[in-house]
């Protein structure tokens, strides 16, 4: 028993070597971006107005003047679902992005996608369960939880992604501790391991209109052009007063703000 | 005859490779313990993993100003805790609010963290190396600092044959050292194995804990793993503990049940250190239970808040516990900073 149990242990790094090896050339043939027939693009917004960080004053829903100084979020599990009803589900591992306002590159999803005429794109707002509980040597890129960091989009006290990070400035809040009137909102929460606990994991659906399907080909490129709104974060099931709510994180309150993200997201156009 | 050679040349690469796998100080299921936690198919415990793993345990590097390593306030002698601290003092001089957990046992801990807020080893070290009040560092400036000092590229080849050095490598290695920590030789494992006896005061004191406090504290890591509210008076501490990762009001005020291993060299006892010793913590239990909704119910009943214990009861039951002090864990060379596997 000792000794079969060891010879497993003998093989199985070589086994996963030869696994991490095809997953590599894999991913190495999809990095020439010409090869890429889809690019979504994500447009972020405060209202009517370009989400511009740091340099803006926007008006809320309850007149509230905000300049934002963060918006990050995390995009997953893309799926395009074709006219005829067939759905072409983007590869798991391969299918999580971190948009982050002021970052261009980070605002563009490159795919490599299936010739067709496509009617729907549904992602999830967030990071599932189950990858959110993988070992960490299954968490790359955007994922790397050791890297990850550095975004701040992750929970070390609490193990979990932030889904959404909002932060800026309100002229109706007090002056906090930092020196200034900071607003900060970091949704996340996938539902908990042993216990159920939040879960900010958000469908979103955005079906093309009838006379806007996507058709693709193999070397034409498509794009789909999404609109973000920032503002949604406030004024969409809840009205949420950042006056009332300035700092909200991980607690009960956070899955109203995530219910109104789930709405936050709009097609602008399609391209081909 | 050819396949009687061929069958005793396998049987001597089995044994060969049995050999090689299983080196002393590597991570071994003690045989009266259960089977793993820990997914140990995602990170081979090599002996050169673990090797590396203790470097960058004992490693200064990890904090933001090089001064204190995960080793500073997880000492050995104390099985890996903050001795005589009764919350944690991290960099600058800085205080946490809880009292630092002793490493050891963790390939079957389900959870990390007095409220039970990381589920898996390989992610509990980003929390104290991170965390403004301890190590206060980034993974990002850890990795430059580490491939700045060449004191490393070795070790990283020989744990994961390439001398890139990565978070998740870090991580890694750092889990597969603490995995070797397990203390598993106290004169209760010898008991349970047949090797030795109880005195008839440690037989009585076990007697006495298999009635009043097994059931939290369970056999053989001696505690459930569950979350509970022992009673423990909040006027002073407003830490409401596992409900702030699960939002349940439920949990308000409930905390990880601690082994009770390594209790002589483990003190200050409860969450926030608020007990100096033992007797503080019996006396708790037979007489200081503070009522509040959460309170466990095992520590509620009808004729009697908390257990009731006579001093008597409490004599023996601190001659029993005493048995499960492993005094070879605490003095292991493999564990210390200084080994050197060469001498």
């Amino acid at each position: 028993m000792l000794m079969k149990t060891a010879l497993k242990a003998k093989f199985l790094p070589l086994f996963a070597i030869l696994v991490f090896s095809l997953a590599d050339a894999y991913c190495q043939s999809n990095v020439n971006n010409d090869d890429k027939n889809l690019v979504i693009l994500f447009k972020n917004f405060f209202g009517d107005k370009p989400l511009e960080l740091e340099r803006l004053s926007y008006k809320g829903v309850n007149g509230e003047q905000i300049i934002p100084t963060e918006f990050k979020y995390f995009v997953s599990n893309l799926v395009l679902t074709r006219f005829d009803g067939n759905r072409y589900i983007v590869p798991q591992n391969q299918s999580y992005f971190l948009i982050k306002a002021g970052e261009d590159g980070s605002q563009k999803i490159l795919l490599n996608v299936p010739s067709g005429k496509y009617a729907k794109l549904d992602f999830i707002l967030g990071v599932d369960s189950l990858r959110s509980t993988m070992d960490i040597s299954e968490r790359t890129g955007a994922l790397d939880v050791t890297g990850g960091m550095n975004d701040g989009m992750y929970w070390t006290w609490n193990s979990g992604y932030i889904f959404l990070k909002f932060e800026g400035l309100c002229e109706q809040l007090p002056v906090d501790f930092t020196g200034q009137k900071k607003f900060r909102y970091h949704i996340g929460g996938f539902g908990g391991v042993d216990k159920q606990s939040v879960n900010n994991i958000r469908k979103v659906e955005l079906s093309f209109p009838h006379d806007e399907l996507l058709l693709l080909e193999e070397r034409k490129q498509g794009t789909i052009a999404i609109k973000a709104d920032a503002s949604k974060l406030l004024s969409g099931k809840t009205n949420v007063k950042i006056a009332e709510h300035p700092q909200v994180m991980f607690g009960a309150y956070s899955g109203l703000i995530a219910d109104n993200y789930s709405s936050m997201f709009s097609l602008i156009s399609i391209s081909h | 005859m050819k396949g009687h050679h061929l069958a005793s040349l396998f049987f001597l690469m089995f044994v060969f490779v049995a050999y090689r796998q299983i080196p002393s100080g590597v991570f071994e299921k003690p045989v009266n313990f259960p089977k793993p936690i820990y997914r140990i198919q995602n990170n081979n415990i090599s002996r050169e993993k673990v090797a590396l793993g203790r470097a960058l345990f004992y490693e200064t590097l990890l904090s933001r100003d090089n001064t204190i390593s995960c080793g500073s306030c997880h000492v050995q002698s104390s099985a890996f805790t903050q001795h005589g601290h009764d919350i944690s003092h991290g960099i600058d001089d800085r205080l946490g609010n809880r009292n630092s957990p002793p490493i050891m046992n963790l390939a079957w801990n389900r959870t990390f963290f007095w409220d039970g807020g990381v589920f898996d080893l390989d992610l509990q070290a980003l929390s104290p190396i991170t965390n403004p009040v301890e190590m206060d560092e980034k993974m990002e400036n850890i990795i430059a600092k580490l491939s700045a000092s060449h004191k490393y590229s070795e070790g990283f080849q020989l744990a994961f044959g390439s001398r890139e050095i990565s978070g998740i490598k870090v991580i890694k290695a750092l889990s597969a050292f603490m995995l070797t920590c397990v203390s598993s030789d106290a004169k209760y494992d010898s008991v349970m194995r047949h090797q030795s006896k109880f005195t008839k005061m440690e037989k009585s004191g076990f007697r006495i804990f298999r009635q009043k406090c097994a059931a939290c504290h369970a056999e053989p890591l001696f505690t459930d793993g569950s979350f509970r509210n022992n009673g423990l008076s909040n006027k002073f501490n407003p830490d409401s503990g596992r409900v702030a990762i699960t939002l349940d009001p439920k949990d308000r005020y409930k905390f990880r049940v601690p082994s009770l291993r390594n209790l002589s060299f483990t003190l200050p006892f409860m969450h926030d250190g608020r007990f100096k010793n033992i007797d503080q913590v019996l006396e708790h239990y037979s007489h200081g239970i503070s009522d509040s909704p959460t309170l466990d119910p095992l520590l509620r009943r009808a004729e009697f808040m908390g257990i009731p214990l006579t001093s008597k009861e409490k004599h023996e039951l601190k001659s029993f516990l005493k048995t499960l002090d492993d005094r070879h864990f605490i003095t292991r060379k493999d564990l210390s900073e200084n080994f050197n596997p060469k001498r």
